[in-house]
């Protein structure tokens, strides 16, 4: 009866594999390592799509199974990418600083190399000192850790609150909206800490690191598709076997789940954590590939899409997530980017940049409204038949 | 035969009305009861308040021979102290296999971690199918949950309340809507639990009751109108006032 | 009352008498101007004040006439018998001459006869103020507010007896008492007579004038003072400092003694580093190689050997500060030498700011309750469709917009800004609650009892009809303009102020609130609404079609949300994000007043605008911290009320 976790999900071992000639594929295609039938800029989209996968599995894993409609997991997701973003542009300017004084007849002191780095990273919001929360800038591998422990602690302090006191449903949705809402206002403010809504930038030269991008996308393109495997891989576990069964429980009827004896409250908070962290291991990997993250990024919106994709994807399917952020994500770059065609009718010409929004909303409407189980759902009918046809045999 | 549960002094107010009124109520462990009342009686206000949903205004619930106050406790650690409950409409994991509902429900440890890291034992997965056997539901065992039929699902309940081994049973309405051999099979499983726990079963078909053969509380207003066996309180004139005259 | 009418028949009787008629009098103003000839032809600043006191004192009416001419450099003499007159260019060599006792021509001279009075700026300004004084009593009550206007912009020591004499005769009583009340303020900041300084000062004490803070305030400016070691006497002292403590640390008080040139500067990093750049000396500097030269210790040390060479001044650093620092005493002197005024000055204006303080508080109030206004119309349509079906409706936000953007369509269609408002509303109304039941019908209605799902297709709603609105009226804000009525505020004086449009909307709430509670308590369709709210069920099986209810329910929502834009609007810009500006305060609105209850939605928007105008008050820079503050408050307050402020509780509460 004891069978190896991935043998009882076949489903996991195909994603793996799917994933793995994926990448394979586009190394071979790209510029950096292979033919160069596929653009620096196209692999780097193509990255962050799979950031945005990543998310999208932690967005299906809270809501699709727990039932948590959360709005807020972008805002960890933006957390996950200032944390790293502090450590690659304080790296990059001090190495810039160190190579600007070198030229000077006095040798700098570290004194003065700090205030020059701090002059260059906050000269634009009207301050050159180092605000608190920049201690460890200048450590990679403490600043690593807080990319997963700051979203980490702001989730389980969050969902500590709001779990605590019961607040579900719409209620919670809400909350949470707010919560992304007030760190987003905070960090547009100039003296966050954080360059308001300046951001931070540069993000996507690598500090030390001299390889072309045409290198350094590659690089990023793998650890995004090492990550997505792992999350993946992580996910699947969650939700199988009886953890995932009390998480689907808690979804269908939480009041029943807490007289099975079963304290809701704390897997909640678990979960909510734990995809907080991977949300915020998708930000880190995702903002390098962007090159800029400002305070927009978090904006309640993007969580609400995340949402859409999800459900677009078809929720309660890890694999439906996952196509749904790379499919709309995808369509959306194509739309907005300027490459669809437009549609002249004669009075009128239809631009896709401003309606692609429209057409968006419109479409999860229709979504929401005729197909709840999203582009997975359709997979489901397939698998079904070919199930049933077997059952039959 | 020691007390299990006790029930003193309770009362309980929404808005001005008064569910509950200075209730008190015993069980002793291996006993079965039956309480009966009119609508808004407060019979499943009475339940609420055992298992940690409704916080009573004032009033103790003493459990157990160590006698610890259920009032402080939430309704998993009231659950974990042994209170089972099944709700009047079959609440069942429509999602999941009977299997996987009967897994969930089986006396394991509930902590997350603990939970992450559980995988069956053999042992786990011989008793499941010996539940399943005792609520008739063995060859449904792979079958999702959702597909059962009315009576199968609040079998199913009452199996996944077995599972939790649990020193108090509270079971509403069990019979509602079963076909009247259903009801015998589950008379059966219920008079079968009681012999090793306590079990209070509210109920409104007095055919039902009187096969349970069981001590009958009738509930009014919120406080207990009479106590005894069915006969004795089947006679009593206050009951058939406020009750069977209706 | 006849007292007014008297003055004003005065005043107009005055306009009536031409010019002419008062050359009858037998005064003339020549003579006066005669005697001084020779001081009015060679003009100096320094000696033509007499002449001009003798003009302005004369007391003839022409007396403001000459010195308005001569200001305006249009004074000539006549070379021939010396007299003057008003000079009128007829062509470049010709001039007429009017006389000015009598005010009619003398006839036309060649240029080269006359000579041009030509004062110069000093002069000019002697004369401009010696006219204040006939200004102030001008018979024209516009010249003299104008008058008034203009001291009062720019007051100065010699305005205050022309004004002081004009009082009595001020026959406009609004005026008098402008001009009294000037004059106290004049008083305090020029009587040369420290006790009549005094009793304006202590009458003017309490007054929440902007100007009677100004007025006090120059009297308390203070310098930054150092002597060396006692306060010298005469000196209005305000306060002594020590240096390090409070704001005064040791490094200002040093660099004050430095700017006295009481103490050489100190030496910066900055200025060590490029002292030592330019003494290198073959890859050391002082003895020390260059490239050791990257911490501070080793740079002072080379500083050092090289103060010793004597290639640079000796290091004056922290270790130097402290010395003369002992032997020096700071303090901060008034400006203005009397002390028992600045005593004075400070204790009104403690007064004052008191009462500023009492009154911001009430003005912070009037805000708090014109914001709580706004969410509470922004929120109702919200509560009621949440209320009573359950629904969350994350286009709420884009319904305000719809109305906002109706309103703007009704104003290009009827320019009349008072007839377009009164046109709008109804019309967004009508617009919104169409869009309301159409959404139900087409969306909520298969939604039912799926209420996340609900919420997202609410919200894919919202994105397609915020883009819409960009598509079809732009990015650009568009003006929605309030008619001219409510132009304005309401001021009680200068601390408490209330623009009308925000009153114009709190009475708006009012009514809603008013209107509402009659629908629910007094009609058929608010019976039928509480049914299905509380059992929809029970409600369906005795003849009331939930359906229905629920239509009208979410279209009286919407038509809300819609009026609620056109209000909006009239005070923000209309943009296609003017509702999602919004939905998350009504939102918290909604969640922080509890469920299904007017009241509560009330009272949450009472507490979240009285909150966000008191966390504004605290942190006045930042609204962005305010927002942020609020929302975390929010977070905490749920988990003392999961349910809201106004809660359901028992079974209606329905869990």
């Amino acid at each position: 009866m004891k069978r190896s976790f991935i043998a009882k999900n076949p489903s996991v071992l195909i994603f793996l594999a799917i994933l793995a000639l994926f990448t394979l594929l586009i190394t071979v295609m790209s510029e950096g390592f292979g033919v160069g039938g596929i653009s620096t800029s196209f692999i780097k989209t193509l990255g962050k799509t799979l950031c945005l996968c990543l998310i999208a599995l932690a967005m299906d894993v809270i809501w699709g199974y727990t039932g948590i409609l959360s709005l807020g997991h972008f805002a960890f997701f933006g957390l996950g990418g200032y944390m790293i973003g502090m450590w690659l542009m304080y790296e990059r300017t001090r190495l810039i600083v160190v190579d600007s004084l070198a030229q000077a007849e006095i040798p700098p002191t570290d004194g003065e190399v700090i205030d020059a780095i701090g002059n260059q990273i906050f000269g634009v919001v009207g301050s050159s000192d180092f605000p608190l929360i920049w201690a460890f800038a200048d450590s990679l591998m403490i600043q690593l850790m807080l990319v997963v422990l700051v979203p980490g602690l702001l989730a389980l302090v969050f969902g500590w609150l709001a779990f605590r006191s019961r607040v579900t449903g719409v209620y919670l949705s809400i909350l949470t909206q707010a919560m992304t809402l007030a760190l987003a206002l905070y960090l547009f403010q100039n003296d966050s800490g954080l360059r308001g809504n300046n951001g931070l930038s540069g993000l996507q030269n690598l500090p030390g690191v001299t390889a072309s991008q045409d290198h350094v996308s590659l690089w990023f393109f793998w650890a995004s598709a090492a990550a997505l495997g792992g999350g993946y891989v992580l996910c699947a576990w969650l939700v199988s076997g009886k953890f995932g069964s009390v998480l689907r429980a808690i979804r269908d009827n939480e009041a029943r789940v807490r007289f099975l004896g079963y304290s809701v409250e704390m897997y909640k908070l678990v979960i909510f954590t734990l995809t907080a962290c991977i949300a915020a291991i998708a930000g880190a990997l995702y903002y390098p590939q962007a090159g800029i993250i400002n305070p927009a990024e978090i904006a309640p919106i993007a969580s609400i899409y995340l949402a859409v994709w999800v459900a677009i994807g078809g929720r309660g399917r890890l694999y439906g997530a996952v196509i749904g952020a790379a499919f709309v994500s995808l369509l959306s770059t194509w739309f907005t980017g300027g490459q669809a065609p437009d549609i002249n009718l004669g009075f009128y010409t239809i631009k896709w940049v401003d309606w692609w929004l429209v057409l968006l909303g419109l479409s999860f409407v229709l979504v929401t409204l005729f197909a709840p189980k999203g582009i997975g759902g359709l997979i489901d009918i397939f698998t079904d038949r070919r199930a049933a046809k077997e059952a039959k045999q | 035969m020691s007390t299990l549960l006790e029930v003193s002094g309770v009362s309980v107010t929404f808005d001005g009305f008064r569910a509950i009124n200075n209730l008190s109520f015993q069980i002793a462990e291996a006993e079965m009861r039956a309480v009966i009342g009119p609508n808004g009686a407060g019979k499943t206000t009475f339940m609420d308040i055992v298992t940690g949903k409704t916080r009573p205004d004032e009033g103790r619930v003493i459990w157990g021979e160590k006698s610890v106050s259920l009032l402080g406790m939430n309704e998993a650690k009231i659950a974990q102290a042994g209170v089972g409950r099944k709700f009047q409409k079959p609440t069942v994991f429509e999602d999941q296999s009977v299997q996987e509902n009967l897994l969930m429900a089986l006396q394991n440890k509930r902590g997350w971690l603990a939970v992450l890291r559980y995988r069956p034992s053999p042992e786990d997965l011989v008793k499941v199918v010996d539940l399943a056997e005792k609520i008739g539901l063995k060859d449904q065992l792979f079958r999702k949950s959702g597909e059962l039929s009315h009576g199968q699902k609040q079998w199913l309940e009452i199996g996944m309340l077995l599972a939790q081994e649990p020193r108090l049973l509270l079971v509403d309405e069990p019979a509602a809507g079963m076909t009247p051999a259903e009801r015998e099979h589950t008379t059966d499983i219920l008079v079968e639990a009681a012999k090793t726990r306590a079990v209070v079963v509210v109920e409104h078909d007095m055919e039902f009751v009187r096969r349970l053969n069981c001590k009958v509380t009738v509930l009014h207003e919120g406080a207990v109108l009479a106590e005894g066996s069915l006969d004795h309180v089947t006679s009593d004139q206050n009951v058939i006032d406020v009750y069977l005259e209706r | 009352m006849r007292q007014y009418l008297l003055a004003g028949l005065a005043v107009l009787a005055a306009c009536l008498i031409s010019p002419d008629r008062s050359s009858a009098q037998d005064a003339a103003i020549q003579p006066i101007l005669q005697d001084h000839q020779a001081l009015i032809v060679k003009s100096s600043r320094k000696t033509i004040a007499p002449v001009i006191e003798a003009v302005a004192s004369s007391g003839l009416p022409q007396a403001q006439t000459v010195l308005e001419v001569w200001a305006a450099k249009n004074m000539w003499q006549r070379k021939e018998d010396g007299l003057f007159f008003i000079g009128e260019r007829i062509d470049s060599k010709t001039y007429a001459l009017i006389d000015f006792d009598s005010g009619e021509a003398v006839g036309e001279f060649v240029k080269k006869d006359l000579k041009q009075i030509k004062p110069n700026s000093g002069i000019r300004a002697l004369i401009g103020t010696a006219l204040v004084q006939f200004q102030l009593s001008d018979p024209n009550t516009e010249a003299r507010r104008a008058a008034l206007l203009s001291i009062e912009r720019d007051p100065e020591a010699s305005l205050l007896a022309p004004l002081r004499a004009s009082i009595e005769g001020e026959p406009n009583a609004e005026l008098k008492a402008q001009k009294q009340r000037l004059e106290r303020l004049l008083t305090i900041g020029y009587d040369t007579n420290e006790a009549a300084r005094l009793t304006a000062i202590s009458d003017m004490s309490g007054d929440l004038g902007v100007d009677v803070r100004a007025t006090l305030n120059p009297l308390l400016t203070t310098t930054r003072e150092v002597a060396l070691g006692a306060v010298p006497n005469g000196v209005n002292v305000a306060q002594v400092l020590q240096p390090g403590q409070d704001d005064f640390d040791v490094i200002t008080a040093y660099n004050l003694l430095v700017d006295k040139g009481l103490a050489p500067a100190l030496h910066t990093a900055d200025d060590v580093r490029l002292a030592l750049g330019e003494h290198i000396d073959g890859g050391s500097v002082g003895g020390v190689p260059v490239a050791q030269l990257n911490t501070e210790p080793a740079r002072l040390k080379a500083y050092a050997a090289l103060a010793e060479a004597g290639a640079v001044p000796a290091y004056v650093g922290d270790n130097a500060i402290n010395t003369p620092l002992e032997t020096h005493v700071f303090f901060e002197a008034y400006v203005e030498p009397s002390q028992v005024v600045t005593d004075a000055a400070a204790q009104a204006l403690k007064d004052i700011e008191l009462k500023v303080g009492l009154n911001q508080t009430l003005d912070l109030t009037l805000d708090a309750l014109s914001l709580a206004s706004i969410y509470f119309l922004a929120a109702i349509g919200l509560a009621i469709t949440f209320g009573v079906m359950g629904v969350i409706n994350m286009a709420h936000g884009e319904f305000i917009m719809m109305g906002a953007y109706t309103g703007y369509v009704v104003q290009q269609l009827i320019p009349d800004h008072t007839v377009s408002i009164i046109v709008a509303i109804p019309t967004a109304f009508a617009v919104t609650f169409a869009a309301g039941v159409a959404m139900e019908r087409l969306v909520i209605r298969w939604l039912q009892a799926r209420p996340l799902e609900t919420l997202l297709a609410t919200f894919g709603i919202s994105i397609a009809l915020q883009q819409l609105a960009k598509n079809i009226f732009g990015t650009q804000a568009r003006p929605l303009t309030a008619p001219g009525w409510l132009d304005g505020a309401w001021a009680m004086n200068d601390v408490v102020s209330i623009s009308y449009i925000r009153i114009a909307i709190f009475i708006l709430a009012l009514i809603f609130l008013g209107v509402f509670l009659y629908i629910m308590k007094r009609t058929r369709l608010g019976l039928e609404t509480r049914a299905v709210t509380q059992n929809p069920r029970m409600a369906a099986s005795m003849g009331i079609n939930p359906d229905k209810v629920n239509m009208l329910t979410f279209g009286l929502g919407s038509g809300i949300a819609g009026i609620a834009g056109v209000a909006i609007g009239l005070f923000a810009k209309v943009t296609s994000e003017l509702g999602s500006d919004y939905i998350v305060q009504s939102f918290m609105t909604v969640v922080v007043g509890g469920v299904g209850n007017i009241w509560g939605t009330l009272a949450g928007a009472a507490m979240i605008g009285f909150l966000q105008k008191g966390i504004e008050w605290m942190n006045p820079s930042n609204t962005l911290a305010a927002q942020t503050y609020m929302i975390i408050f929010i977070i905490i307050f749920i988990q003392f009320r999961p349910r809201g402020i106004i809660a359901l509780k028992g079974r209606a509460a329905g869990d």
